[in-house]
């Protein structure tokens, strides 16, 4: 059954800036350039925008603060904080914006100047109080304690952890925007300084700076733009947890509903789907996202990623662009599953573009693994 | 527990007097953790404390890696209490990269980061 919001929206534009090391730029110097390079992609200025829907992770008001930089008074605000996860979220809110009438430029925008500010995972949030007295390092223990759960369930091997970081960096050593390009192999992985059992460095995201944006409107008026119009034809958001102590199955997310609701709302099964973007903060993240979406049977998502099965030339794309493990991850990586997914589809990926893509999935994750959003983008074909 | 109101205040004060309760709803009479004022399965808002079994099970484990200098390696778990309650904790007695999932482990009140924390180790078989 799908939902009356079914292509409704359009993505007509999208933008990054300030991968890798953005020296000398503030988080917001790196979002403003987003969205210029977004709305540029559109044909469109600032001054056309009317809809923002922002986080970041610098402070407790930032689409405010975004909004005033780039000197806009949007009608329509949605500044919901949801993790990294916020920007496939925004593609629902957005697309009921824009469907309502409450605006008619909407630019989802985000920005993180992370590496070069800190060098490292920057957090907005205090620690749990029943958690930080045993010092988890966050977020990796939280990803460390779920896989090791899935070793022990379902006998998911580190071998298999592995490839999935060695099919992202096949991936990203196409894409010239990605930031690791080097040869990477399990043997590579699996020989790196370990940091939270049973994960190594290597099945950690980057740790980089940059941003994305992403310009969208109602369709009937998406054909009037320079780009080839993506639609968005489903999109649903899942939550379980805040806190990976009330995780209940560390095995099972909650992309689980997610995904079952985006699907039925796009009226496609996960069979359809051409290309796949998931947040991958962790290698475990591909494993429990390709289960929990349906493209293979719990359990067996070591198998289904084992040896290239998800890499170039392999039997599904998964993180083209090269992910969060190989492109880019300034802390919030949600919004970057969108853009490579539009990309596939409109045809002009950075990096190994697949050919005649007509629907692609998004999957942003928030939190650990606390927020699990699911959007199914289609070209002019699905609709 | 004189002038303990909430129920963090409450679960605080009685570890700091080294004693474990834990929250149990007295409609659907399930444990919950962390304590709240309502019950997350039913939301019955009538909550009992009761003293912990300490009895319980590793759901999961990891080992931090932290370098020598720094205070070296050190276990964070997750154990799985009989009464069906679930926690972030650490055991002790043992090395970090020993604890397994499924080990049967005990509680005690013990300090982590100065302040009292319920902590486990092995169970005597
Ligand atoms: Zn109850």
């Amino acid at each position: 059954m799908t939902t009356e919001l079914r292509g409704k929206s359009a993505i007509v534009g999208t933008g990054h800036a300030g991968f890798g090391e953005a020296h000398g730029l503030t988080a917001y110097d790196v979002m403003a350039q987003s969205a210029l390079a977004a709305l540029g992609d559109a044909g469109l200025k600032l001054s056309d925008v009317d809809g923002l829907f922002c986080t970041m992770m610098e402070d407790s008001m930032p689409a405010l603060m975004a909004a005033e930089y780039l000197g806009i008074q949007p009608r329509f605000i949605d500044g919901t904080m949801s993790g990294g996860s916020s920007f496939v979220n925004y593609l629902t809110s957005a697309t009921m914006a824009l469907d309502a009438g409450l605006c008619d430029v909407a630019l989802i925008v985000y920005g993180s100047n992370q590496r070069t500010a800190s060098g490292r995972l920057v957090t907005a949030s205090r620690p749990p109080a029943y958690e930080a007295p045993y010092n988890p390092r966050y977020p990796i223990s939280a990803y460390a304690m779920a896989a090791a759960r899935h070793m022990h369930e379902y006998g998911t091997t580190r071998e298999q952890l592995a490839d999935v970081a060695v099919a992202a960096r096949a991936w990203a050593q196409h894409n010239p925007e990605a930031f690791e390009r080097g040869p990477l192999t399990r043997e590579d992985v699996l020989g790196a300084r370990m940091v939270g059992d049973p994960l190594t460095v290597r099945d950690c995201c980057l740790v980089t700076d940059g941003g994305g944006a992403i310009v969208m409107v109602r369709a009937d008026r998406a054909r009037d733009f320079p780009k080839v119009p993506v639609y968005v034809l489903g999109s649903a958001t899942a939550s379980s947890h805040r806190q990976i102590s009330q995780m209940k199955d560390f095995t099972v997310t909650a992309a689980r509903d997610s995904g079952a609701r985006a699907f039925a709302a796009a009226g496609v099964t996960p069979a359809d789907i051409q290309a796949v973007e998931l947040y991958d903060a962790f290698t475990i993240n591909t494993i429990l996202f390709l289960e929990d979406l349906g493209f293979c049977a719990k359990g067996e998502g070591g198998a289904f990623v084992e040896g290239g099965r998800i890499a170039p030339g392999g039997v599904l794309p998964v993180n083209t662009n090269g992910g969060g493990l190989s492109c880019v991850h300034p802390g919030m990586y949600g919004i970057f599953t969108v853009i490579e997914a539009a990309r596939q589809i409109r045809g002009d990926a950075p990096g190994i573009q697949s050919k005649d893509i007509d629907l692609a999935l998004a999957h942003g994750n928030g939190g650990v693994l606390s927020s699990q959003v699911t959007a199914i983008l289609g070209s002019q074909n699905t609709l | 527990m004189q002038d303990a109101k909430g129920p963090d205040q409450l679960f605080q004060r009685a570890l700091a007097e080294g004693e474990i309760l834990l929250p149990k709803c007295d409609d659907c009479g399930a444990y919950h953790f962390f304590p709240r004022v309502l019950c997350p399965h039913c939301h019955g808002a009538a909550i009992s404390w009761k003293q912990a079994t300490g009895k319980g099970r590793v759901y999961t484990t990891t080992v931090v890696r932290r370098s020598q200098n720094r205070g070296g390696d050190y276990n964070v778990c997750m154990v799985e209490l009989q009464e069906g309650v679930r926690m972030m904790s650490r055991v002790e007695d043992i090395a970090p990269g020993e604890v397994a999932i499924d080990m049967a482990v005990t509680a005690f009140v013990g300090e982590a980061e100065g302040v009292p924390a319920v902590l486990f180790k092995p169970s005597e078989v």
